[in-house]
């Protein structure tokens, strides 16, 4: 049993590590985990499902307005950027966030064709986050249901990915 | 030592149009031990406050039959309608809100919009992502606000001046905000355990370049004083 639970727990570690290395979380989701306590054992999962809530009708909306090359609503499209970089920068969505920039870059200048990848590019990007998560909350219900704690491991962004530049911290 | 009988808490009003920040910044509060109440709007907020729409703000019939109370605002700055600095302008105008601290929160790291937001009465400017770090610069107005409750209800003769008598507290209360200041040391420690604080002023500097750390990754300066903190240097 207690084997069980070690493996379980190792599995989570080195899953939730690698989310780090491979550039889909930032610090801000070592934050959110840090917000969670017995008390609220689901916050994490609750927000990043709002947050994947927001992307799916951030997006139909954006692809709405893109839809005709004659009138495209770039205004709308500058809002819905805005918000979806907004709220995948609060929770440490990495990839997302990125993406949100080079697209804001797009509209500011008009550019239909560069929105319309970056569309296409926040919907992949979004849709497999969403996917690693909810392996991650299925390796945590599996430590649950094991009797096992789950892992107080908090990676450091910063320290995974030597190779960016540091936030200068105070 | 009169104290309340239930349980006083800190209670914050959040202001945000997005369902997820205003998720993140009740638990922040809620972690930081404060009541938290959010809306969606600046309407809704001014609604919550007491501010009858149409009506005047510095008008001292505006406030509807049951104002709410909140001992802080935070809001977000780009908000649909409503922005959070035009909320801080309705807020000071009203003589009966003008005094509650109000804190700025944006993802963009504007100065000339900080400089706006400060220069109108902000007491602070948070830039998003929040965290916990930054809500340790809240303490402070919360400490305040508890103590000056307990003094109040400590004070029994009624016909007391109250300005008078606030005044003679005043002092006790500084020292008092100070003594909890160093005893809350421990607290940011854990939040940033690479930092030894030692004095209240180097907590003042520590939280002062928390916000430099953000504005200076896009090379700004934040030397403009902080109006809440200056208060806190001359009583060290």
């Amino acid at each position: 049993m207690n084997t069980v639970v070690a493996k379980l727990q190792r599995q989570f570690q080195d899953y939730l590590v690698s989310l780090y290395q491979q550039g889909f979380l930032d610090n801000q989701f070592t934050e959110l985990r840090k917000l969670q306590d017995e008390g609220t054992p689901d916050f994490v999962a609750e927000v990043v499902s709002l947050f994947f809530d927001d992307c799916s009708k951030l997006i139909n909306s954006m692809s709405r307005s893109l839809e005709r090359p004659e009138n495209v609503d770039f205004k709308q499209v500058d809002s819905g950027v805005h918000q979806l970089k907004g709220s995948s920068s609060s929770v440490g969505a990495r990839r997302v966030k990125n993406v949100c920039i080079s697209f804001k870059e797009c509209c500011d200048v008009q550019n239909r064709e560069g929105c319309l990848r970056c569309l296409q590019q926040v919907d992949y990007e979004y849709k497999m986050l969403k996917t690693k998560l909810q392996d991650l909350f299925n390796l945590e219900q599996q430590i649950v249901q094991a009797g096992g704690a789950i892992p107080q491991h908090f990676p450091s962004y910063t320290i995974l990915r030597p190779d960016i530049r540091p936030c200068l911290d105070a | 030592m009169g104290m309340a009988a239930a349980e006083w808490k800190f209670h914050v009003l959040a202001v945000d149009d997005s369902l997820v920040d205003r998720k993140l910044i009740e638990r922040l509060l809620q972690k930081s031990s404060c009541q938290v109440t959010t809306v969606d709007s600046g309407y809704k907020a001014l609604e919550f406050l007491g501010l009858r729409q149409g009506i005047e703000s510095n008008d001292t019939t505006a406030l509807s039959l049951s104002p709410q109370e909140a001992n802080l605002i935070i809001t977000d700055y780009c908000m649909p309608g409503m922005t959070g600095y035009d909320l801080l302008k309705k807020l000071k105008e009203s003589s009966a809100l003008k005094n509650i601290p109000v804190v700025i929160m944006s993802s963009e790291n504007v100065p000339a919009r900080i400089s706006r937001c400060l220069e109108e009465g902000a007491e602070e400017f948070f830039l998003k992502p929040v965290r916990l770090a930054d809500l340790n610069k809240l303490k402070p107005h919360m400490m305040k606000t508890k103590l000056k409750n307990q003094k109040l209800e400590e004070i029994e003769t009624p016909s007391d001046d109250e300005n008078g008598t606030v005044a003679a507290v005043e002092p006790e209360i500084k020292d008092s905000v100070e003594m909890e200041i160093i005893k809350m040391l421990p607290l940011q420690s854990e939040t940033e355990p690479k930092r030894v604080l030692l004095q209240v002023v180097q907590q003042e500097e520590q939280m002062l370049s928390n916000n430099k750390r953000k504005s200076m990754e896009q090379g700004l300066s934040t030397d403009r004083p902080r109006p809440s903190l200056e208060g806190i240097a001359t009583a060290v």
